[in-house]
């Protein structure tokens, strides 16, 4: 139902990409040591999340994927946060 | 839904062309019509376990007192009944069996995305079957959980957990499986010209579906290893004692288990949806709108959990916000309904067995879902938490719901799934037998619940005898009601079936019954409206 889309990454690109996802690991191991005490949860989730959005956008070719594909993502992701974040407005009000 | 099938010259699926025969070619099938029918072999095992091991608890409760077993072992049987019921049969159910058989035939296709991936998946699911049975029979004795494995019990019983937990796992992979090959089979697959909006309902139904599996499964998955991790290691993720927090095993346990009510319901709205319009030859009423709902079911499904824990010490706020997500639920299931409603409404109605079933769905589904609203509601949930109304509304939507429209779907599609007709008289018996005996067992559960009876208790007190004896009788009615439904599809005199019997419109009714192993020569032709009866 969809044409090919062919796309080739440069090298440079996925030197920067992983130089960034290894950075981004520093602070991920970092955090702790920091004591941030209930932010260290978070800053650690968000840290996570914008490696993975990383891998997803040049690892797995989404910035390349056809637009119908983004959406999909974009929607779980939606998802995802609306779930952790009901979950945890529990843990707060109670 | 008319057009050119462009129909192959080969024999049917159901003879053995390849290099294996007999059940060797079965076991190595990559073909999607025989996996629905190997899905449909295990489900209906497994079904016949699951529903005597039903039976022996109605007997038990025919009085108070021990008749013939211990609540230990009651305790063991309604967790095996659950965990059989639940993961190996209404999860994955009509989704793998129909999903499967029907629905790449609906949108044009000759197989799923990947047909290996698909034989896998059912692979998985006997292996995380066995491994569900092997955990009743080694360790400390079968678990007695219940199929909720709710910590922090499940993390310090001695019964055999972590099997049963690890079978559950595997079959859960096999579910996101399935899943991803049904999400991208529906994008990719589709017959050229076939636009989402041209699609048949069902399809529609099998891909809210997927994405349910494959977005909630995995929660569940989570879960389980923290149980396992929880009674190896000591890990305190539940149990307060090791710093952990039970309720956060019933958010992240509902978190997939509340959608999972939807992969079994959704694809039963799918069922109902093929069957009322051929049946009443009547175009469906509401197309877009029977199309959406079931993605706001989807939708709005995942955010509904917290309604199975408005006892369990959540916070006023969270249980607020979960009681109003759940009544907005009710809206495009309600949409459904309506609309099925609507297509009847001056159709020329043809009262063949699969339309028996998909009108006692519409009943049964209704009195389950109105029921729902009394537990959705903040204040009378506390009266009926925990009781056999509780049971009595699970079932009605569960058995009432997801079972009928599996039967439905079988009578429907049988001429197509194996070339020939059974008895209508005899099936319309069986229905009555079924319909009857479905309600006298699970009605009087709702009375005797708001008046207090407990539900997974072994006994009870004198006043529930009588509810507790009419439900059992009809538990065997019931089961009366089964044998005859199976007998009557497993005899081999039956008629030979043309390709259109009901006279239905979508693709699967153009083919030859049975189909050829490679469905379309070509690929068909696309009407504007799947549903064209006018």
């Amino acid at each position: 139902m969809t044409t090919e889309v062919k796309h080739i990454t440069e090298y440079p690109v996925y030197a920067k990409v992983l130089i960034g996802l290894l950075v981004l690991t520093t602070f991920t191991i970092l955090v702790p040591w920091l004591d941030l005490t209930a932010f260290t949860a978070l800053i650690a989730l968000v840290l996570a999340s914008t490696k993975a959005g990383i891998v997803m956008t040049y690892f797995m070719h989404l910035k390349v994927e056809y637009i119908l594909l983004k959406i999909l993502v974009i929607m779980v992701l939606a998802i995802y946060v609306s779930v952790i974040i009901l979950t945890f407005s529990d843990y707060i009000f109670r | 839904m008319t057009g050119n099938t462009n129909l192959h010259e080969e024999p049917s699926y159901l003879i053995d062309t390849g290099k294996r025969k007999g059940i060797m070619a079965w076991l190595t099938t990559t073909d999607h019509k025989r996996i629905g029918l190997l899905y449909l072999w295990s489900i209906m095992v497994f079904f016949i376990v699951g529903g005597i091991l039903g039976e022996t608890m109605r007997t038990e409760l025919f009085k108070p007192g021990q008749q013939f077993y211990g609540p230990q072992t009651y305790n063991a049987i309604f967790t095996l009944h659950g965990l059989i019921m639940i993961f190996l049969i209404v999860i994955p159910g009509l989704s793998v069996v129909f999903g499967n058989f029907v629905m790449p035939i609906m949108i044009g296709a000759n197989d799923v995305a990947f047909p290996r991936l698909n034989l896998f998946a059912w692979y998985l699911y006997i292996l995380g079957a066995a491994v569900v049975v092997i955990s009743q029979f080694t360790g400390n004795g079968p678990p007695d959980t219940g199929w909720t494995f709710y910590a922090p019990y499940s993390t310090q019983t001695h019964t055999n957990v972590i099997a049963a937990v690890s079978g559950a796992f595997i079959l859960g992979f096999s579910s996101i499986l399935t899943g991803i090959n049904f999400i991208v089979t529906i994008h990719r697959l589709r017959t050229p010209g076939m636009g989402f909006f041209k699609m048949p309902l069902l399809p529609w139904a099998i891909y809210a579906t997927a994405w349910i599996q494959v977005l909630a499964t995995p929660v569940i998955g989570i879960t389980l290893l923290m149980i396992i991790a929880e009674r190896m290691f000591h890990i305190g993720f539940f149990d307060p004692a090791l710093g952990g927090d039970p309720v956060l095993y019933q958010h992240l346990f509902w978190i997939y288990s509340h959608p999972a009510v939807y992969i079994m319901i959704l694809p039963a709205m799918g069922v109902i949806t093929e069957i009322i319009p051929t049946f009443c030859q009547k175009q469906i009423y509401g197309y877009k709108a029977i199309a959406i709902s079931s993605l706001a079911i989807a939708g709005v499904g995942y955010f509904v959990w917290g309604h199975h824990m408005f006892t369990s010490g959540m916070s006023k706020e969270a249980i607020w916000t979960f009681s109003l997500l759940t009544f907005l639920v009710a809206v495009p299931s309600a949409i459904k309904v309506f609309n099925w409603v609507a297509t009847m409404y001056k159709g020329s109605i043809d009262l063949k067995p699969p339309l028996l079933y998909a009108i006692a769905f519409i009943f049964l589904f209704s009195i389950g879902g109105l029921t729902g609203l009394i537990q959705g509601a903040l204040a009378t949930d506390i009266q009926v938490h925990d009781t056999s109304f509780v049971v009595a509304h699970f079932h009605y939507i569960i058995f009432g719901g997801v079972g009928f429209a599996f039967l439905g779907a079988i009578h429907y599609w049988y001429p197509k799934m194996f070339g020939r007709m059974y008895n209508i008289r005899v099936a319309n018996v069986a229905w009555g037998f079924l319909f009857i005996g479905f309600n006298l067992l699970y009605f009087p559960q709702f009375i005797i619940g708001i008046e207090g009876m407990p539900r997974r208790y072994f006994d009870y007190l004198p006043q529930f005898t009588w509810a507790q004896q009419i439900s059992t009788i009809g538990g065997y009615i019931l089961g009366i009601g089964f044998i005859i439904l199976i007998v009557n599809l497993f005899r081999k005199n039956g008629a030979k079936a043309t390709s259109n019997p009901w006279g239905g419109k979508t693709f699967e009714w153009q083919l030859p019954s049975p189909p050829p192993m490679e469905n379309f020569a070509t690929p068909p032709a696309v009407p504007d409206n799947p549903y064209d009866y006018d």
